[in-house]
């Protein structure tokens, strides 16, 4: 943190994260000067395929890289303290009592050999001097609040014992036990089968709005999003390339990715496979990121801006009342395009 | 869990009665198979010395002319409620348990094993607290620094440890630690105290067997701890203890080595087993009187009895720790015991 940086007023701000990992092929630019701010009561939803680099700027945030083997540069402002700079002492007290996440996979999230209730009371217990009796008072009574029945009794289970579903809440309880003020779903529902993932979506959009806590929920589908968020951001090989509220990402996207996004999302209505504007080709390596814009190798309008795409990085402008995007096209071309190529397309199904 | 413990008695039980089946045969069908008499056996049995005609008459008495399946009803009634040897010139009496009785030396092979077993088992069990402390302790600081200079050097040495076969590393423990050189502070071997008359020279005698065979399972340990810890540390509900904000030394010891040290209760459970049915090589190499001595100088002396009994005893010994270690796991990972 440079000395004239100015403390934000944001509950959460990141400023130009940047996470590197050194390795023996070259290094890794996972995220890649990443910035955005949230409030208190408000979602976020960070979108991008597999290896955008979402689930590092999580652990970014909660300070769960090793220093080691991770550079992290830029500045994460958690109400009015900086982390980056802060000690790693200071980071792991805010570690499950300010800030907390719930991770994709609860089976493997979860010690196989301790019993939920143990896992949740242990959780609450580095945060809060009370005794195991008190703690698991608190544990029974979070289970009962995510939807588990009998949490009496199921308190005493080990994770193998729940269903998908309900380690999933259970993972949900444990994130809440210290009333969080940040909560981060890390793709939350990408392990479960789809009427459960409904289910776990509503319990997140309730408890959030309970707890009042900042919730950022990453995923790879815009689908799940669409209702929670207020904010969405797309992450594309380590950057942001669109950042608006949910009306802007939905109603007047402006990215060749995010309209690419938008054209892949599954509909519980059609056969899941079925993809009406699939994206062509993989995502980037993020050693060697494409030059210019990141996306160029793959996007269908690349062409139309003069070879501007492979040589220059597009800045994220604004284009109009916070809504960003990280394109060469001109804003009216843009426009065009959507009006005129894309949108017919997604509405005609 | 009560099924649970009951299908696995009852799995040791019937283990048991096949090791002592198999064991039986191998000592009296497949001589018999490659041509022995029940004479011969006989004398083999009751010794050279004895006449053609008096191995006969031991033959007969002894029942080697029974069919096989009397013979072990025999055996193993002689376990439970002790047998009498005829052999001709006179009856040797063999209370229970009667693993056999030695012609050669004239007595019951139990109270012999009985002996024995106090020094095997001293041995072992020191041999053991060594090279878990070391053993462990030299594997999760390894997996936690890896690639520093700790972790390099532990594990060339535990390379090494693996690779050296027992007797080479006895050797040269003997003469570095024994043979008039500035280390010659430990005994030579050969002694044995009873803890029980004398603790101090007790362990003064076993040490250097202690870390002759604590080395040797050491580096296997230190080798087998850390790749756990490698592999456990690198699991998703490590990242979620350090997301609970819990201190790295909570990670490391609550979450990660609990992981990482399940698998090897079974591993060390067995190797248990094996050791007090007999450390021969070390036995052998310090010359301590335990069960792996008893069991080579019964073989050089063509003692049958003892052999048979030995290796019983030995066995039993396998598939005690192999239920004990059935038992531990089921209360260690809970997975096991519910399912
Ligand atoms: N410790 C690390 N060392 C090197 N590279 C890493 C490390 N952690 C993550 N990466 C790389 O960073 C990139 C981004 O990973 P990340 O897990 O953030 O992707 P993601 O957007 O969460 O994808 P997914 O949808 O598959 O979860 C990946 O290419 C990954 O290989
Ligand atoms: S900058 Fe060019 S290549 Fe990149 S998304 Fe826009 S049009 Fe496509
Ligand atoms: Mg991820």
């Amino acid at each position: 943190m440079s000395a004239e940086t100015t403390p934000s007023d944001a509950f959460l701000e990141l400023r130009d994260l940047r996470i590197h990992f050194p390795t023996d092929d070259g290094l890794v630019k996972s995220v890649d000067g990443l910035s955005f701010r949230l409030e208190r009561g408000k979602t976020l939803g960070i979108v991008g395929e597999s290896g955008s680099g979402k689930s590092v700027t999580s652990l970014g945030i909660l300070g769960l890289h090793n220093r080691k083997n991770a550079r992290v540069s830029g500045e994460i402002w958690l109400d009015g303290a900086e982390l980056v700079s802060s000690t790693q002492e200071y980071v792991r007290g805010l570690r499950g009592k300010r800030m907390a996440m719930i991770f994709q996979d609860p089976l493997s999230a979860m010690h196989p050999y301790y019993t939920v209730g143990n896992q949740i009371i242990e959780a609450y217990r580095v945060h809060h001097r009370v005794s195991k009796a008190v703690a698991r008072k608190h544990a029974i009574e979070m289970l009962g609040r995510v939807g588990i029945p009998n949490p009496a009794q199921r308190v005493d289970d080990y994770p193998h014992q729940f269903s998908g579903g309900m380690r999933q809440r259970a993972m949900i309880a444990m994130a809440l036990c210290c009333d969080p003020e940040l909560l981060i779903a890390d793709e939350p529902t990408t392990a479960l089968d789809v009427t459960v993932q409904a289910q776990i979506l509503d319990l997140m959009r309730d408890l959030q709005r309970d707890f009042n806590a900042a919730l950022i929920i990453i995923t790879h589908d815009l689908g799940v999003v669409a209702e929670l968020s207020d904010d969405i951001l797309v992450m594309y090989g380590g950057k942001c390339v669109e950042y608006g509220t949910a009306e802007n990402i939905f109603e007047t996207p402006e990215h060749p990715y995010t309209w690419g996004l938008l054209g892949s999302m599954p509909r519980l209505d059609r056969e899941s496979t079925e993809r009406l504007l699939p994206i062509k080709g993989s995502p980037p390596s993020l050693i060697n990121i494409p030059p210019g814009c990141a996306f160029h190798p793959r996007c269908s309008y690349a062409d139309r801006t003069g070879g501007k795409g492979s040589a220059e990085v597009p800045e994220l402008s604004e284009v109009r009342g916070g809504h960003k995007v990280r394109c060469h096209l001109p804003a009216n071309e843009r426009h065009a395009i959507w009006e005129s190529e894309i949108k017919p397309v997604l509405e005609a199904q | 869990m009560v099924t649970y413990l009951i299908r696995r008695l009852i799995g040791a039980v019937i283990m048991l009665l096949i090791v002592s089946m198999a064991t039986f045969a191998i000592f009296f069908l497949v001589p018999q198979i490659a041509g022995a008499t029940p004479e011969g056996m006989a004398s083999r049995y009751v010794g050279r010395t004895a006449s053609a005609e008096d191995a006969k008459i031991a033959a007969d008495r002894l029942g080697f002319n029974d069919p096989l399946v009397v013979q072990y009803g025999r055996f193993i009634k002689g376990i439970v409620a002790g047998a009498e040897f005829d052999y001709g010139p006179g009856v040797e009496q063999c209370p229970p348990p009667c693993l056999g009785y030695s012609f050669i030396t004239r007595q019951p092979v139990w109270p012999d094993l009985l002996d024995r077993l106090p020094v095997t088992l001293s041995l072992a069990v020191g041999a053991a607290v060594l090279w878990l402390i070391i053993g462990l302790s030299t594997g999760v600081i390894s997996a936690l620094r890896r690639g520093s200079v700790f972790d390099r050097a532990a594990m060339t040495l535990a390379l090494a440890g693996v690779s050296l076969p027992i007797f080479f590393t006895g050797l040269i423990s003997l003469l570095v630690f024994s043979y008039g050189n500035p280390f010659a502070v430990f005994a030579q071997g050969g002694h044995y105290t009873p803890i029980t008359e004398n603790p101090g020279e007790w362990a003064y005698n076993l040490i250097l067997p202690w870390i002759t065979l604590a080395f040797l399972f050491a580096a296997q340990y230190a080798r087998l701890t850390r790749a756990g810890m490698l592999e456990t540390m690198g699991e998703d509900y490590i990242r979620t203890a350090r997301a609970k904000g819990l201190i790295e030394r909570t990670v490391v010891v609550k979450h990660g080595m609990r992981g990482a040290l399940t698998p090897i209760v079974t591993i060390f459970g067995l190797d248990f087993g094996l050791l007090v049915g007999g450390a021969v090589l070390t036995e052998s190499t310090y010359s301590l009187p335990g069960l792996g001595k008893y069991a080579i100088d019964a073989i050089t002396n063509n003692d049958l009895p003892k052999v048979m009994g030995v290796t019983l005893l030995s066995a039993f010994f396998v598939v005690f720790a192999n239920l004990i270690v059935d038992l531990l796991y089921a209360v260690v990972d809970p997975r096991v015991r519910l399912s």
